[in-house]
């Protein structure tokens, strides 16, 4: 449970994701995604609960100790390293998987320079992947919002993740983007062996590529299940007719 | 096994053409390095010397300040440390010059490493006043009577640049200034190599990173608190070796010729050259050394205001120092060859 003040912004929620899932994470602006987010990330420390990742509780780690567990993350307004070009932003999120300190980089120990290597390969990779080649030298701040998205996402995939979590990843894309965006998300899956827990406003992409969806309103979970089931759950439509939200068009 | 683990080895193709660029680069920057051993009569050799000096200090304060975004304003004190150990070291105990940088490093980087940790909790504006006042403090402990022993309070110690070596003089006519120049450049050039393969890998994109996105970099697994503190202890160490190197070049120190005006212009000379840039540093330490000297020749009055209006003019004209200048140089004239 999350309180902020006297708001509860997150309780009771709990829910499993499966190895190489894709977990849709749905509910109306306020129901507290992003906030279960940065307590499964380790951002915030829920005053009470926990949190299990990969067989270890992690509810208190140091919050630079997921990363090396095997949690991947994305920002729903970006947290782009502004200073830095794309291919320096993707394989700063190599970090995690390198292990070369001041005195063996600033030697260029062989040891220094196979992880710079490996990584430089796997951002080259990316880079391919997400379609960022003809930016990859560019300053970050430079492009436009959901490339820098797409910048994000490849930042997160290069220390391979168990999990990954999206925090609406289709914020400020057109449709054709939005069914890139879906193909994505199956390629990633099948080529990189890892589960997503993906928060999104556009519920056609969530259906369309959830294996299980758990919806939230009020900071209290009111439905899990297939596509299909959460659709037709009684709550999720009186949340988002109830809200008078433009996505219930899309949900029923 | 996943697809990116798969990839086929990467052709080293790109990095060739560079090299030979490279070493175009090389030759051409030994020979400005070493052209004023001939070039420069002793006084302004000097001057040189510390200039490149100043350079090194500078480079030191960008790491934490410029790539780490750790304000300090007190680097002064390391450049003293370092300066004092090295001076001590020498006078007191008869050691060679050589022997004491590493220990002016060690002992600067312990005392870097020191400070780090309040500034964990510290930060911005705050941090600005803690390492001020280490500025403010660390002369007047050098004068202080439980410490005049060593330090020689007021009077300073005195001391003797190296000489250079009999196998050097049995072959070239050397002068021990021009020795002393020749030491400083390889003392600064192996530091900025050292630094610039710091700042290009992994650990320079995890101290910037944390500079520009704090809760990004936890993200990425970057421990900030042991990213900050051991950058403080090598931007320390850095200046520090600095400070040991102007001991020995000028053969004296005294706690007077550390005073915190020396930590602003390091401040500004790391502005003026480049924020968060290693060619940038280069800049800034001539700038530092030579521009009060030019602003002294043309009033000794009141150089002061000259020195102020040479300095905002530079700010205006150079906003991303000197470096970002010859960035955007260098750009169009890529620009153009393609
Ligand atoms: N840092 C914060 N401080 C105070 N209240 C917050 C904070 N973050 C979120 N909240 C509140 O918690 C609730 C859930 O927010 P959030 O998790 O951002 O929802 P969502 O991502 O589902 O739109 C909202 O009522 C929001 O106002
Ligand atoms: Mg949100």
């Amino acid at each position: 449970m999350v309180r902020f003040g006297g708001v509860t912004a997150v309780g009771g929620v709990s829910f499993d994701v499966a190895e190489r899932q894709i977990c849709g994470l749905i509910g109306p602006n306020g129901a507290g995604k992003t906030t279960l987010f940065n307590v499964i990330s380790g951002i915030y420390r829920p005053q009470e609960g926990q949190v299990r990742f990969a067989g270890t509780v992690t509810t208190g780690m140091p919050r630079h100790r997921m990363a090396p567990l095997g949690l991947g993350r994305t920002f729903q307004n970006l947290a782009l390293f502004k200073s830095m070009t794309v291919r320096e932003n993707i394989l700063a999120g190599a970090h995690s998987a390198g292990s070369a300190g001041f005195l063996a980089n600033a030697l260029r120990l062989p040891r220094a320079r196979a992880e710079e290597a490996a990584a430089d390969r796997r951002a080259r990779e990316l880079i391919h992947l997400l379609q960022l080649d003809a930016v990859a030298d560019k300053p970050v701040v430079d492009l436009p919002f959901g490339t820098q998205k797409r910048v994000e996402m490849a930042r997160a995939l290069i220390s391979q993740p168990k999990l990954l979590l999206l925090d609406e990843p289709a914020g400020g894309l057109n449709h054709g983007e939005v069914d890139e965006l879906a193909e994505l998300f199956q390629h990633v899956r099948r080529s990189f062996d890892l589960a997503i827990l993906l928060v999104e406003h556009h519920m056609s992409l969530v259906m369309r590529v959830s294996d299980k969806v758990v919806a939230l309103d009020f900071g209290k979970k009111i439905a899990d299940g297939t596509p299909d089931e959460v659709r037709s759950s009684p709550e999720v439509i009186r949340a988002y007719l109830g809200d008078g939200h433009a996505e219930a068009a899309h949900a029923a | 096994m996943s697809a990116i683990q798969d990839a086929p080895p990467l052709a080293a193709a790109a990095p060739r053409v560079s090299t030979a660029r490279r070493g175009v680069w090389l030759v051409l920057g030994l020979a400005v390095a070493l052209a004023p051993l001939w070039l420069l009569e002793s006084f302004h050799l000097f001057q040189l010397t510390m200039a490149v000096i100043m350079s090194l200090a500078v480079l030191g304060l960008n790491i934490v300040t410029g790539y780490n975004g750790q304000i300090s304003l007190g680097h002064g004190a390391f450049f003293a440390i370092g300066a004092y150990v090295t001076a001590i070291l020498m006078a007191q105990a008869d050691w060679s010059f050589y022997a004491t940088l590493p220990f002016a490093a060690a002992v600067c980087g312990m005392v870097g490493y020191a400070v780090g940790l309040p500034a964990l909790r510290l930060g911005g504006l705050y941090l600005a006043l803690v390492t001020f006042s280490l500025a403010v403090a660390v002369p007047q402990l050098l004068k202080h009577r439980a410490l005049e022993d060593w330090t020689g309070g007021v009077q300073g110690l005195f001391l003797m640049k190296p000489e250079p070596p009999a196998w050097l003089t049995a072959r070239v006519a050397i002068t021990p200034d021009q020795f002393m120049y020749l030491v400083a450049l390889v003392v600064a050039a192996l530091c900025y190599l050292l630094a610039w393969n710091l700042i290009r890998g992994r650990i320079g994109r995890a101290l910037m990173a944390t500079r520009d996105h704090p809760t990004a970099a936890e993200a990425m697994g970057m421990d900030i608190a042991a990213l900050k503190t051991r950058a403080f202890a090598v931007s320390a160490m850095i200046t520090g070796v600095a400070g040991a190197l102007s001991a020995a070049a000028v053969e004296f120190v005294a706690p007077d010729s550390f005073t915190f005006l020396l930590s602003i212009s390091l401040f500004v000379g790391m502005v003026v050259g480049g924020v968060a840039s290693i060619l940038g540093s280069v800049f800034g330490g001539l700038f530092v050394l030579f521009v009060p000297n030019i602003a002294e020749s043309i009033s000794r009055a009141a150089p002061g205001v000259i020195y102020g209006i040479i300095l905002i003019v530079f700010l205006f004209a150079l906003p991303e120092g000197v470096a970002g200048l010859v960035r955007r140089v260098l750009a169009r004239l890529g620009g153009r060859s393609h």
